[in-house]
């Protein structure tokens, strides 16, 4: 590795550090997935990950991700929003229940949410009586699961840059005749917008992955409530290491590619706001 | 001040993780010493078993560990691991540490085997192929009986509500599944019928649990379907958990499920444990063993206590456990896993990838 | 000031809209989870909770809890330190490696330790003449946990680092301290609040792990069992009492580790506002 010269000492030390608890419990680790999944020919792992049962767990794991984390992002924005712009009763307790999914195990959120949606549960009997929809063991019961579990990200991500936000702009938005609806998409918008997609991606990548609370609450038929990692997870029970490995592997580019849009975006906007100044 | 708050946390968390260790020190030493144990010492044993006999083996391992210290004068602990039957397997190949498994079927136990921890011939090692138990496949269905459930061909009626486990994950599933194959069988339908009727079957499946836990869970505490396909000892036990919420109800025909046991001889070799091993597996034979099974109501393989439990009323809907603890029902034509030419033929046939049950759910 | 009032109407229906919200699908499952776990009475409550596989389980719990904890304090800083105080080749990709385990799914995190540690693996044969057992047992839980918890402290201390820049440390090494006493002296004082609050993210989540610790946990009751997993087994035994009493024991700690962040949240601003 080249380096610029800092005066600073310190490097070698905490590369090392590093780099040995990296190689430990990430890299050689996830190596070993890549190894594993290159003992299948390259057809085979074709044909594996494109199987249509297969395709339809990454359909149902990604949209229903999806439509969680678009929720997320709109709950997080109005959360954040009133966190820092408002002052009420109870303020101190919303900014603290917000880490809560964090904190509470996925299993624990998963059984009591499906003993709350299921068709005579508290919430579930209101919504199969009044609307007709049944909540727990469908596609929508997933999704209100990731809701739950992605609940923090886009909030964490806003509120400490809405929080910077410089009132002085908003104010000479509004001198300059521009009404509440007009400041918010020309000023305080653009200013949070890479907070979003940094809260929306993080969501979204964890969403797709997520099993614990969700294996609880899906029905998990094949085809219509079967989420990619219950795939992997039935893939290793029924010995066949392959082709778990070959949707992990899927999984796990999956995540690459979302992890690097977000850098992506992010260093596209950093660069677009320092060219400013 | 907040110096001191910062190395208090640290030094708790560092202080939790020495205690921790220590413990596990302690663990890992019973676990890893090769030397055999003498007489007074604790012998730790662990039983790797499927999802219904948690309750069985609570029971049989307190008694197994009196007639250990009256017989040999050591104390016995054993530590047990449940979970669905393929998974099991597949985790005790890896490396999970097991004296003993106690599994749903045999292609389970030959998973292990072929893992290369399990000497060959181990379906022999113990009387009746192993199984010191057996049980069957009966349907639940709610009190009443209200969607007039009676046979097999109900559950491919449209307007019934299946719940079984996955037959991929879970043994007792792969037992549901070969039973109603020998019931449309029986009807004198084709292979393609059967292989129709199954379809139809696996099409009103409302919730595809894992494990035969997941899903008597599915169906009992969250009301998922009209009925569920489970293993006998598991609806008697929904019958006594809630009395008067369910009923079982008797298929004409259905298959005798016999889980295996078996010592997996390189770790007990490893662990020193291959005698207590043994001894815990055959002892599961004993009159007062066979007792404890027919207690949790699996189907006890010594003859003179089976028939101590057979009930007199052989009708096909049972409402309540029998207040005399009769349990075992008798009508009822069971075929077993030889018609279906052995658990590796089964699998091939049925189980394994694009085989019969992937094709049905093939769109 | 005219903002302000226009908003009023629009003010009172995003909090409720909030609260809502929240209430639905954070404190209800909360309140669902105690009537149930004092379904059966306190009495029923304090033997599940007290039950002894109920301990064994927290213990472990504990125990990984703070492996992943000391390891994730040390490496986050470390990592830290090194991305914003240097510039050197491949660190974005450094980067994207810390960030990685959060977007990875828990299931394939216990896969890659099952595939590096297990019987197939080339690896076993070696660890295995040393009696080093790592999947299904406690090391191997305690990997996971680090894993799932992976990049929580470094990411709390880089943008802190970064905001701070690297003046100071230059400074002080010109003078000639050496790395722990700029370390001691001027760094740690500024990241010291956001050190705390990666730890009790990464303690609030390594307790709760259960997908990656279910997959190389082999479920031993008592040994490798840790307390998400001791509930899903209560739940399974039809125990629903007594897998919410455990739920409870995890709920509990959860609050208080929220109310620590509260409590560590506002000292680091006051300090803040003293230092400005």
């Amino acid at each position: 590795m080249t380096r610029r010269k800092s005066v600073i000492p310190g490097f070698g030390i905490s590369m090392g550090i590093t780099i040995t608890i990296l190689s430990i419990v990430v890299l050689i680790p996830l190596c070993s997935l890549v190894v594993f999944s290159a003992k299948l020919s390259l057809s085979e792992f074709i044909d594996t990950v494109t199987k249509p049962r297969v395709l339809a767990g990454y359909y149902v794991s990604i949209s229903t991700a999806f439509i969680a984390s678009l929720i997320n992002v709109l709950m997080g924005l109005i959360l954040a929003w009133i966190l820092v712009r408002y002052d009420f009763k109870g303020k101190k307790f919303i900014d603290g229940i917000i880490e809560l999914p964090f904190a509470l195990p996925t299993a624990v959120a998963g059984i009591s949410l499906t003993h709350l949606t299921t068709t005579n549960g508290w919430v579930g009997q209101i919504f199969y009586n009044l609307f007709g929809i049944q909540i727990a063991y469908t596609r929508v019961g997933i999704t209100v699961a990731l809701i739950f579990i992605g609940i923090p990200f886009v909030v964490r991500s806003v509120q400490p840059v809405l929080e910077k936000i410089d009132k002085q702009y908003e104010e000479a938005a509004f001198i300059l005749g521009a009404d509440a609806k007009t400041t918010f998409k020309k000023v305080i918008f653009p200013e949070i917008l890479p907070a979003i997609i940094s809260g929306f991606t993080l969501a979204f990548a964890r969403c797709i992955g997520e099993y614990g609370s969700v294996v609880f609450i899906a029905g998990n038929t094949p085809y219509e409530t079967e989420i990619a990692p219950l795939l992997i997870m039935s893939k290793l029970q029924e010995y066949d290491y392959s082709a778990a490995t070959s949707i992990a592997l899927v999984m796990l580019g999956i995540s690459m590619v979302i992890l690097s849009v977000n850098a992506i975006v992010q260093a596209n906007v950093s660069r677009r706001v320092n060219g400013k100044i | 001040m907040k110096k001191r708050l910062l190395s208090l946390i640290l030094i708790t968390a560092l202080g939790a993780a020495v205690i921790g260790c220590g413990n596990n020190e302690n663990v890992a030493a019973g676990d890893n010493s090769e030397v055999p144990k003498s007489a007074g010492e604790k012998i730790e044993l662990t039983n790797v078993s499927y999802d219904p006999t948690r309750e069985l083996y609570a029971a049989y391992n307190e008694l197994f560990k009196a007639h250990y210290e009256e017989e040999f004068g050591q104390t016995v602990e054993v530590t047990q691991s449940h979970g669905g039957s393929g998974k099991q397997a597949l985790e005790v190949a890896n490396g999970l540490e097991a004296d003993v498994v106690t599994l749903a079927l045999e292609g389970d136990v030959q998973v292990v085997a072929d893992a290369g921890l399990i000497d060959d011939g181990f379906t022999s090692e113990f009387e009746l192929d192993s199984s010191p138990y057996t049980s069957t496949i009966v349907f639940l269905v709610r009190s009443g009986n209200p969607k007039k459930i009676y046979d097999w061909n109900d559950l491919i009626r449209e307007d019934v509500g299946v719940i079984t486990p996955n037959p991929k994950t879970s043994g007792g599933a792969m037992w549901n599944y070969l039973a109603a194959w020998y019931y449309f069988e029986q009807q004198g339908q084709s292979e393609a019928e059967i292989l129709d009727s199954i379809k139809q079957l696996y099409a009103n499946v409302v919730v595809l649990d894992s494990g035969a836990r997941g899903a008597t869970t599915s169906f009992v505490e969250n009301k998922q379907g009209d009925v569920l396909i489970a293993w006998e000892n598991e609806a008697f036990l929904s019958l006594a958990e809630y009395p008067g919420e369910y009923e079982i109800v008797v298929p004409s025909v259905s298959i005798l499920c016999q889980p295996t046991v078996a010592v997996v001889d390189e770790v007990a070799k490893k662990h020193g444990t291959e005698d207590v091993a043994k001894e815990y597996l055959s002892y599961l034979y004993s009159d007062e063993a066979q007792q404890i099974e027919a207690e949790n109501y699996y189907r006890p393989s010594t003859k003179a206590i089976y028939d101590k439990y057979v009930s007199s009323n052989d009708s096909n809907t049972i409402t309540e456990v029998p207040a005399d603890g009769k349990w075992i029902n008798n009508n009822i034509a069971l075929t077993d896993i030889n018609h279906f030419g052995g658990w590796a033929k089964a699998r091939a046939d049925h189980f394994a990838d694009g085989a019969n049950f992937d094709s049905i759910y093939e769109q | 000031m005219e903002l302000r009032k226009e908003n009023k109407v629009l003010k009172y229906f995003l909090i409720t809209i909030s609260f809502i919200f929240l209430g639905v699908f954070l404190i209800l499952p909360l309140v669902y989870i105690v009537i149930t776990a004092l379904r059966d009475g306190i009495s029923g409550y304090i033997n599940a909770v007290s039950d002894e596989y109920a301990i064994k389980a927290a213990l472990l719990t504990i125990q990984a809890t703070a492996w992943a904890v000391i390891v994730n304090t040390i490496f986050g800083i470390a990592a830290a330190w090194l991305i914003t105080k240097y510039s050197f080749k491949g660190k974005k990709l450094l980067s994207t490696f810390i960030d990685l385990p959060v977007t990875v799914s828990p299931i394939i995190a216990g896969l890659i330790y099952v595939l590096t540690f297990g019987r197939q693996s080339g690896l076993y044969p070696i660890l295995d003449s040393y009696g080093i057992q790592i999947i299904f047992a406690v090391p191997g839980i305690v990997l996971a946990t680090i894993f799932v918890t992976f990049p929580f402290i470094s990411r709390e201390l880089v943008p802190v680092l970064t905001a701070q820049g690297t003046d100071e440390e230059e400074a002080a090494s010109l003078m000639g301290a050496g790395t722990f006493t700029i370390f001691r002296k001027v760094t740690f004082p500024h990241i010291k609040w956001a050190l705390l609050y990666g730890v009790v993210l990464c303690t609030a989540r390594a307790m709760g792990e259960f997908g990656a610790v279910s997959v190389l946990s082999g479920h031993l009751r008592g040994k490798t069992n840790t307390l998400p997993l001791y509930i899903e087994l209560l739940y399974q035994g039809y125990d629903f009492t007594g897998a919410f009493a455990a739920s409870s024991i995890l709920v509990v700690l959860a609050v208080i580790v929220l109310i620590l962040r509260l409590v560590i949240e506002n000292k680091g601003n006051k300090e803040l506002d003293l230092n400005k």
